[in-house]
C-alpha cells in the first residue's frame, strides 16, 4: 500500500515537472522587483508568498470563467530564482496532466491584473508577466485642455488693456482738439498770446523738453522761429 | 505748431529699455555654446578683447548719432548725409524681417507656458499608440521633449517642400503674442517706458532663482567643471575669435536702428557714454550669469542620463541572468560584469550589442544651441526636478519676458522713422500704425506656423540679419567718422555731454572697428561661397532625429532676396538721392 502510494506520489511529481519547466508549453515567467518597488519595507520571497501566487491565480481562473473550478494545487511553480522569477502553469484538473492553454491563463490574468498586483503591493512594472502585455491606461484628459483655458484668460486681459488704451487716446486726443480749437477762438479774439520759442509753445517746453531761459524769456516777445 | 517729441520719463526707462533690448535669447542660448565649443572658460578672453575692441565703441556711436539727431534711424542717416538715406532704409528692412520671424518664437515660449500648469507635465509622458498597447512610435525612438518640440508643437514636416497647413494652435499664440506686443508699443514711449521695468528685471530674478536652484541640483558641479575648465588650445583657432566677435555684434543688437530710435527719445544732455558702458557690460554680465545656469542644468541632465543609462544596464544584466536585486550596483558594476562574462560567456556575448557603455563625458559633450537648447534640454532637465510645474513656468515666463523685450526694440526700430515722416504721422494717429504695423507682420508670421514654418524660421535666422548688418554696421561707422567727420562729431558729443571722447573712443571708431567689421565680413562671404550649396537640418519621423537636406532652388532664392533686399537699399539710396540732387539742378535754371 505505501508502496504504490510511493509510486503516484513520484508519478505525480515527475508528471508535475515535466508540466514545469522553462519554455514549456503553456507556461509563463514572472518577474517580481520586490526591493525595487518597497525599498526599505521589501518582504521577503517565501513559501507563504508562493502560496498567496498560486492563490491569486486560482481566484483569476475562477473569476474569468465561471464554470472552472480551478484549485490551489491546480497551480505549479517552477525554477525560483533569487531575482524572484519563477515559472507557472495550470494544470486542467478535469482532465489528467494537460494544461490550461495559454490564451485562456493570459485572459484571465490580464482581466484581474490590478487585484494581483495589489495583493503583492507592486505594479504592472514590478510585477512582471513576461508574455503578458499590460493594457496602459491612458492618461486622464479634462473635456477642455488647460492650455486654452489660461490662453483665454491671458487673452482676454491683453485685449481689455488695448482696448482702455485706445479708448483712454482717443479722449485725451478729443480733449486736446477741444482745447486748441478754444484757444484758437481766443486768439482770433486776440486776448491770449502764445509764447513760442523755435516753433514749440512754452507751456509745452514747461513739461520735459528744455529749459527756459530766465534772462530771456522775461519779455512776452514771439521769438522769431528756425 | 510744433509738438515736442516725446521722451522717457527719467534715464533709468532709457537704460532699462537698451537692456530689455540688448540681452535677449541669444544671451541664453546661444552663448553657452559658443562657450562650450571654443574653449569654456578659455572663450571669455576673445570675448572681453571683442567688447573692448568692437561691442562698446559701436553702441556709444549709435546711442550718440540717435541722442544728437534726435530722429529715427532714416531721418538721422539722412542729416549726416543725404546719400546716407538707405543706410536708414535698410535698417528698417532688417527691423522688418527680423519682427517677422523673431515674435513666433514668444508664440512658442506662449504655448509652453500655457501647458505647464499641468500634472504631469505634457513633455514628461509618450502618449499612448491607437491601440493603447504601448508608446507611440516616433516617441519611442526620440525622446519624450523632442517628441513634444517637433511634434506636438511644431507638427513639422519632413521637408520644407511639404508645408503643410496653418497650426491653428500656433497661429491662435501668434496673435496672443503680436497683441501683448501691440499693447506695449500703443502709446509710444509712454507705455514702452513703464512696460521695460518689467522685461529688464524679471529674466534677472527668474535667473537668481534657477542659479540657487540649478547650483543645488545633483550633478551640476560636473557640467559646472567641465564647460569651465579652459582649453586655451581653441585661443589660436581662427573661428574662436570670429565666434567672439560675431557673438558680442548681434547679441548688442547694432546696425538695426532700434538703438537710434531709444536714443533719440533722450534728453539732449543725457550721458550716453556711461549708459553705453552700462548697458554692454550688463549684455556680457548678464550671457555669462545665463551660461552659469544653462552648464549647471546641463550637468544635472547629463548625470541624470547618465544614472538612468547605468540603471538600464543593471537591470538587464540582472533580469538575464536573474540575480539577486541589489547585487548590482553602480559601484560594483565593472567587476560583476567581468565576472559574467568569465562565468557564462556565451549569454554574455548575446547580450553585449545591447550593453551601451555609459559614459559622463558622452552626455556632456551634446552640444545645442537655439531652439533646441532653450524648448528640448531645458524641458527636459525641468521634468525631472521637484515641482517641475513651478520652474516650468518661472523659465517660460523668463523666455517670454526676454523676446517681448527684444521686440519692443525691433518694433520701434520700425515705427520711430514712421512716425517722424511727416506725411504719415500727419495723418494717421500713433495707435493706428502701430496697429497697422503689427497686423501686417503677424498676418506674414503666420508662414512659421504651417508645418514646416520651422525650416523657414531657420532660414530667416540665418541669413535675414547677418550679412546686411555688418555691412549696415561698416557704412554707419565710416559715415560718422569720414563722411560726417570725426571733429564735427566730437564737438557735438562736447555738447551734449560736456566732454570729448578721449582717445580710446576715437581709435576704436576710426580704425579698430570698421577693420574688424570688414574682416568678418570677409570671412562670412568667403565662408558661404566656399560651402556650396546650403543645407538644413530636416526631423525625420520614422528615424526619430535630424537629417540633413538640400534647400530647394525656391529657398535659396528666397535667401537671396533676404540678403540682397536690405543690402541694396544702401547703395540704391544714395543713387535715387543723387538722380534726385541732379534733377533738381536741372530743374532750377529754368524756374530762377
Amino acid at each position: 500500500m505505501l508502496r504504490v502510494l510511493l509510486l503516484t506520489l513520484s508519478v505525480v511529481a515527475i508528471a508535475h515537472a515535466e508540466l514545469c519547466k522553462p519554455d514549456a508549453q503553456n507556461a509563463f515567467k514572472v518577474r517580481l522587483s520586490i526591493k525595487t518597488a518597497l525599498g526599505d519595507n521589501a518582504y521577503a520571497w517565501d513559501a507563504n508568498e508562493e502560496y498567496l501566487f498560486k492563490a491569486m491565480v486560482a481566484f483569476a481562473m475562477r473569476r474569468y470563467s465561471s464554470k472552472s473550478t480551478t484549485q490551489i494545487s491546480n497551480v505549479l511553480l517552477c525554477n525560483v530564482t533569487d531575482r524572484v522569477s519563477f515559472w507557472f502553469v495550470v494544470t486542467d484538473s478535469s482532465k489528467n496532466l494537460t494544461t490550461v492553454p495559454g490564451s485562456e491563463v493570459e485572459a484571465a490574468i490580464r482581466m484581474n491584473r490590478n487585484r494581483i498586483n495589489s495583493a503583492f503591493l507592486l505594479s504592472d512594472k514590478t510585477l512582471q508577466f513576461l508574455k503578458i502585455t499590460s493594457t496602459l491606461s491612458p492618461p486622464v484628459e479634462p473635456s477642455t485642455p488647460v492650455w486654452l483655458i489660461v490662453f483665454g484668460v491671458v487673452l482676454c486681459l491683453i485685449v481689455a488693456g488695448i482696448v482702455f488704451l485706445v479708448v483712454a487716446g482717443i479722449q485725451q486726443r478729443k480733449k486736446r482738439n477741444k482745447e486748441s480749437t478754444e484757444r484758437e477762438n481766443l486768439e482770433e479774439k486776440g486776448d491770449v498770446t502764445v509764447t513760442v520759442e523755435n516753433g514749440i509753445p512754452c507751456e509745452a517746453l514747461d513739461l520735459k523738453a528744455g529749459h527756459i531761459n530766465g534772462v530771456f524769456a522775461a519779455d512776452d516777445e514771439r521769438f522769431t522761429s528756425l | 505748431m510744433e509738438k515736442s517729441r516725446p521722451l522717457w520719463d527719467n534715464p533709468l526707462q532709457f537704460v532699462f529699455a537698451c537692456i530689455s533690448y540688448a540681452v535677449g535669447l541669444g544671451n541664453v542660448w546661444r552663448f553657452p555654446y559658443l562657450c562650450q565649443m571654443y574653449g569654456g572658460g578659455g572663450f571669455l578672453i576673445p570675448y572681453f578683447i571683442m567688447l573692448i575692441v568692437e561691442g562698446m565703441p559701436l553702441l556709444y556711436l549709435e546711442l550718440a548719432v540717435g541722442q544728437r539727431m534726435r530722429q529715427g534711424s532714416i531721418g538721422a542717416w539722412k542729416i549726416i548725409s543725404p546719400y546716407l538715406c538707405g543706410v536708414g532704409v535698410a535698417s528698417v528692412v532688417v527691423s522688418f524681417f527680423l519682427s517677422m520671424y523673431y515674435n513666433v518664437v514668444n508664440a512658442w515660449a506662449f504655448w509652453y507656458l500655457f501647458h505647464s500648469f499641468q500634472e504631469p507635465l505634457p513633455w514628461a509622458t509618450c502618449p499612448l499608440n491607437s491601440n493603447r498597447t504601448g508608446y507611440e512610435e516616433e516617441c519611442e525612438k526620440t525622446s519624450t521633449t523632442q517628441y513634444f518640440w517637433y511634434r506636438q508643437t511644431l507638427n513639422i514636416s519632413p521637408s520644407l517642400e511639404a508645408s503643410g497647413s496653418v497650426q491653428w494652435e500656433q497661429a491662435l499664440c501668434l496673435t496672443l503674442a503680436w497683441l501683448v506686443v501691440y499693447l506695449c508699443i500703443l502709446r509710444g514711449t509712454e507705455s514702452t517706458g513703464k512696460v521695460v521695468y518689467v522685461t529688464a528685471s524679471l529674466p534677472y530674478c527668474v535667473l537668481i532663482i534657477y542659479l540657487i536652484r540649478g547650483l543645488t541640483l545633483h550633478g551640476a558641479v560636473n557640467g559646472l567643471i567641465y564647460m569651465f575648465t579652459p582649453k586655451l588650445e581653441q585661443l589660436s583657432n581662427p573661428k574662436t575669435w570670429i565666434s567672439a566677435a560675431t557673438q558680442i555684434f548681434f547679441s548688442l543688437g547694432l546696425g538695426f536702428g532700434s538703438l537710434i530710435a531709444f536714443a533719440s527719445y533722450n534728453e539732449p544732455s543725457n550721458n550716453c557714454e556711461r549708459h553705453a558702458i552700462i548697458v554692454s557690460l550688463i549684455n556680457s554680465t548678464t550671457s555669462i550669469f545665463a551660461s552659469i545656469v544653462t552648464f549647471s542644468i546641463y550637468g544635472f541632465k547629463a548625470t541624470f542620463n547618465y544614472e538612468s543609462c547605468i540603471s538600464k544596464v543593471i537591470l538587464l544584466l540582472m533580469n538575464t541572468f536573474d540575480l539577486e536585486e541589489d547585487s548590482l550596483t553602480a559601484d560594483n558594476l565593472s567587476e560583476m560584469k567581468d565576472y559574467l562574462m568569465a562565468t557564462h560567456p556565451q549569454e554574455y556575448a548575446q547580450l553585449s550589442p545591447q550593453l551601451k557603455n555609459c559614459s559622463l563625458e558622452a552626455e556632456l559633450d551634446t552640444a545645442v544651441q537655439g531652439t533646441g537648447l532653450a524648448f528640448i534640454v531645458y524641458s527636459e532637465a525641468i521634468k525631472n526636478m521637484e515641482v517641475p510645474q513651478l520652474y516650468s513656468v518661472l523659465y517660460f515666463a523668463m523666455l517670454l519676458m526676454l523676446g517681448i523685450g527684444s521686440m519692443l526694440g525691433n518694433t520701434a526700430a520700425i515705427l520711430t522713422p514712421l512716425t517722424d515722416s511727416r506725411a504719415i504721422a500727419a495723418r494717421f494717429p500713433k495707435e493706428v500704425i502701430s496697429g497697422v504695423v503689427c497686423l501686417i507682420n503677424c498676418v506674414i508670421g503666420l508662414i512659421f506656423t504651417m508645418e514646416a514654418g520651422n525650416y523657414w524660421f531657420d532660414i530667416f535666422n540665418d541669413y535675414a540679419a547677418t550679412l546686411s548688418l555688418l555691412l549696415i554696421v561698416l557704412v554707419e561707422t565710416i559715415a560718422v567718422c569720414y563722411i560726417y567727420g570725426i571733429r564735427r562729431f566730437e564737438k557735438d558729443l562736447q555738447t551734449m555731454i560736456g566732454r570729448k571722447p578721449n582717445w580710446y573712443w576715437k581709435v576704436m571708431w576710426a580704425f579698430a572697428s570698421p577693420l574688424l567689421i570688414i574682416s568678418l565680413f570677409i570671412f562670412y562671404l568667403t565662408d558661404y561661397i566656399l560651402t556650396g550649396t546650403l543645407q538644413y537640418q530636416a526631423w525625420d519621423a520614422t528615424q526619430g532625429q535630424l537629417v540633413t537636406k538640400d534647400y530647394p532652388g525656391y529657398a535659396l532664392a528666397v535667401i537671396g532676396l533676404l540678403v540682397a533686399a536690405s543690402t541694396m537699399c544702401v547703395p540704391l539710396g544714395a543713387l535715387v538721392t543723387f538722380i534726385r540732387k541732379r534733377l533738381k539742378r536741372e530743374s532750377v535754371p529754368t524756374v530762377a
